[in-house]
């Protein structure tokens, strides 16, 4: 009936004769200009806006002056930035992984449970709902040391030596990374069940007729076709954790970025830059460089994970 | 239609009155940052002055305290922005660079008077002999302790310590441990990011015979045997005496409010949360005094200054607001209602106050004050922090540690002063 119909059109003589199909796509382009125009200004603008404030010196206070690249260079002298680069790999070298086994595990699991399942799964989601700022603040009481710490009281329970966590150099970063990651859990247990029942149960069955053992179930069917959903945790977690801000700021407030720039991420130090330093041409150098690290650690894993 | 006519001829000749009215009425604007108690005083001066001045009206601009400066920075090159300004004494060089404030003019603020009348922490709004801005009211530092836990610990409530020897005394006796050696309560509570490290700089520092900048505040003096001294001084209370613990209770504040602290040094910013406080009973007394008796204290101010953008009648009517800011009778308002302390020399050493057992400590204080000249302070800050990281966390030695903190600081101050 659709072709019928727009044969009769087309045979009316009208001027712009379109067929449907050609409407449908009118319609849809019409409809999206008007997003696409908002997405433009309000997200392409800036940032090209930011990558030409990145070859100026302005401070807020006067006119921007062209400077070239030495905004660049100063941030490549600086040691400052290099510890902070590290601890960004760090925090994304650290928490995917950590991250995704945890949560895999949780969804394999809780995949076999029928009672409770719901209950059980909205749990673990909460804390994925919950402001990160909110929970930052809970956790750095967790890390106090006795008498208010809860981690150290427990530790002194058992006879052991209290831990300085967050005071320490070497701890600081996993112990801002912990609630990260504990956050993010629930998100990606929810998604990992989601691929789990999409898997049909027939290969199940096949498997199970053939005798083979859960193990092998895991390694030759579930894990092969779930990869669609561990390459879009794999990139979705690696951009959080790679931009992770406000457990750190929270969690150190007094000093930020940690103890000695321990837990300092790129975000932060973009931050201090432009809003306590007023260095707002040093500041963009550095989105800059933040946005040439993510477009590559996404392009890369987008690769990786394909091609196999 | 008649009726319609009259109503239009009533309604033209009452706007018309408006507009006759607002155009001898000058409005201008002010703006601070948002802290409940300095609205409050605030909004009461300009209803005094509005009362005294029917004339001038006076818009009440504020922001959150994280975005002020930004907001400030933003608005004034688009020609927006207030025409009185409250800013951090410490921002005075990046405001008078970026032309936001001008100078206060001589026929109001004459700089001989400014030196008679105030205290002389405020000559560090001086530039090129001009003032640039007036505090309203200054805030020093004291010696908050716990009556309870000295009593406990065999001390006299009512003498607190007096000089470097006895705080230490004090502090060893009030210190609890349980049978582990974890610490329960301090005796004195440590916090570099809170109000310690400027103890350090501009009171320990200058008790141990050394200076932390030269005199026109371009080089980093701190570097030398006293600043090895104090650095060690303040690093042994945990180090050596174990008197205190940096991130006990999380903050120093945090642990004076609960009762687990005996001592601890903040500012007069701190006596509305210490307000508040029912559990145990708390006094202040000044700063410890070095073995030959030296004193210092740091003392900060946020300034009203006017801004470049106030031109003929505003600028007269700015003129007249800053002054009523800074009179005695404001000074008296913020001082009840926001607990700093005023500027002017002759408001606050009344008999009064000089004998209140809160406000006296913090204005004797305020004789024998320094005002650092920061031109970066978070940045500069940030060097302190690191600097008693190095020595408290890494087992830096101090001198070390010094050296390497004079060396980033030297660095900020080039790159500000090489402009």
């Amino acid at each position: 009936m659709n072709a019928s119909s727009s044969r009769v059109e087309a045979g009316t003589g009208a001027r712009f004769a379109f067929s449907l199909r050609q409407k449908q796509v009118v319609w849809a382009w019409t409809f999206l200009a008007v997003p696409i125009l908002f997405y433009a200004l309000i997200r392409f603008y800036p940032t090209a806006e930011a990558f030409y404030l990145s070859v100026t010196n302005w401070n807020l206070l006067s006119k921007p002056d062209f400077i070239g690249l030495s905004n660049f260079e100063r941030l490549f002298a600086d040691p400052v930035f290099w510890k902070v680069f590290r601890n960004t790999v760090l925090y994304l070298a650290i928490g995917t992984p950590v991250s995704l086994l945890l949560s895999f595990t949780i969804a394999y699991h809780l995949d076999h449970v029928r009672f409770m399942h719901g209950f059980i799964r909205a749990l673990y989601f909460l804390p994925f709902l919950t402001t990160a700022a909110a929970m930052a603040w809970v956790w750095r009481w967790f890390y106090q040391p006795v008498p208010i710490g809860f981690f150290n009281d427990v530790l002194v329970g058992f006879g052991l030596s209290q831990q300085p966590f967050l005071r320490s150099t070497t701890q600081a970063l996993p112990s801002v990374l912990a609630p990260a990651i504990w956050a993010g859990l629930g998100f990606q247990v929810v998604i990992f069940l989601a691929g789990l029942r999409a898997i049909p149960a027939t290969y199940y069955e096949a498997a199970r007729i053939d005798g083979v053992s859960d193990l092998t179930i895991l390694r030759r069917i579930t894990l092969p076709l779930l990869k669609p959903t561990i390459i879009f945790l794999v990139v979705f977690s690696s951009i959080g954790f790679l931009r992770i801000f406000d457990q750190v700021y929270n969690m150190t407030s007094g000093d930020p970025g940690g103890p000695l720039n321990a837990t300092k991420p790129l975000v932060l130090m973009i931050y201090q830059t432009a809003f306590s330093s007023f260095q707002m041409g040093y500041a963009a150098a550095q989105t800059v460089v933040l946005f040439i690290v993510l477009l590559a650690v996404s392009l890369l894993q987008l690769r990786l994970l394909r091609d196999r | 239609m008649r009726v319609f006519r009259c109503m239009l001829v009533g309604l033209l000749l009452s706007f018309g009155a408006m507009t006759a009215a607002r155009a001898q009425t000058v409005e201008i604007e002010y703006w601070q940052y948002v802290f409940e108690a300095r609205i409050k005083a605030m909004d009461e001066l300009i209803k005094r002055f509005q009362a005294a001045n029917p004339t001038i009206k006076v818009k009440h601009t504020t922001f959150p305290y994280a975005d002020y400066q930004t907001k400030i920075a933003a608005a004034m090159p688009a020609g927006q922005g207030p025409d009185v300004v409250q800013l951090f004494y410490g921002w005075l060089d990046n405001f008078v660079a970026a032309k936001f404030i001008q100078p206060l003019p001589h026929d109001v603020f004459p700089p001989a008077m400014i030196e008679k009348e105030f205290y002389g922490i405020v000559s560090a709004m001086k530039r090129n002999g001009e003032y640039y801005g007036l505090p309203t009211a200054v805030r020093s530092l004291g010696l908050f302790y716990n009556k309870n836990l000295f009593k406990e610990a065999g001390l006299d409530p009512a003498n607190p310590p007096k000089t470097l020897d006895q705080f230490l005394d004090a502090a060893k006796k009030t210190t609890k441990r349980d049978a582990s050696g974890n610490l329960l309560s301090e005796g004195v509570t440590l916090d570099f990011p809170g109000q310690d490290y400027h103890w350090w700089r501009e009171v320990l520092l200058r008790q141990m015979g050394g200076a932390p900048y030269s005199a026109d505040n371009r080089k980093v003096t701190y570097d030398s045997e006293a600043g090895v001294r104090a650095l060690n001084y303040y690093a042994d209370l945990q180090r050596v005496h174990k008197v205190g613990q940096v991130g006990f209770m999380d903050e120093g504040q945090a642990a004076f409010r609960a009762g687990r602290a005996a001592m601890t040094i903040d500012g007069t910013f701190r006596l509305g949360s210490f307000g508040g406080i029912k559990s145990f009973e708390w006094g202040v007394t000044e700063l410890p005094a070095s073995a030959d008796g030296t004193r210092s204290n740091f003392a900060s101010y946020w300034v009203n200054a006017i801004t470049t953008r106030p031109t003929g009648a505003k600028l007269d009517a700015a003129k007249k607001f800053l002054a009523y800011l800074t009179s005695p009778e404001a000074m008296q308002v913020w001082l009840d209602t926001v607990g700093e302390l005023p500027a002017r020399k002759a408001v606050a050493e009344t008999p009064q106050n000089l004998s209140h057992p809160i406000y006296a400590p913090f204005l004797k204080a305020l004789a024998y004050s320094q005002a650092t000249v920061f031109v970066d302070e978070s940045a500069q800050r940030q060097v302190s922090l690191d600097m008693i990281n190095r020595v408290l966390i890494q087992n830096q030695d101090a001198k070390a540690s010094l050296a390497e903190a004079a060396k980033n600081e030297q660095a900020i101050l080039d790159r500000f002063y090489k402009k």
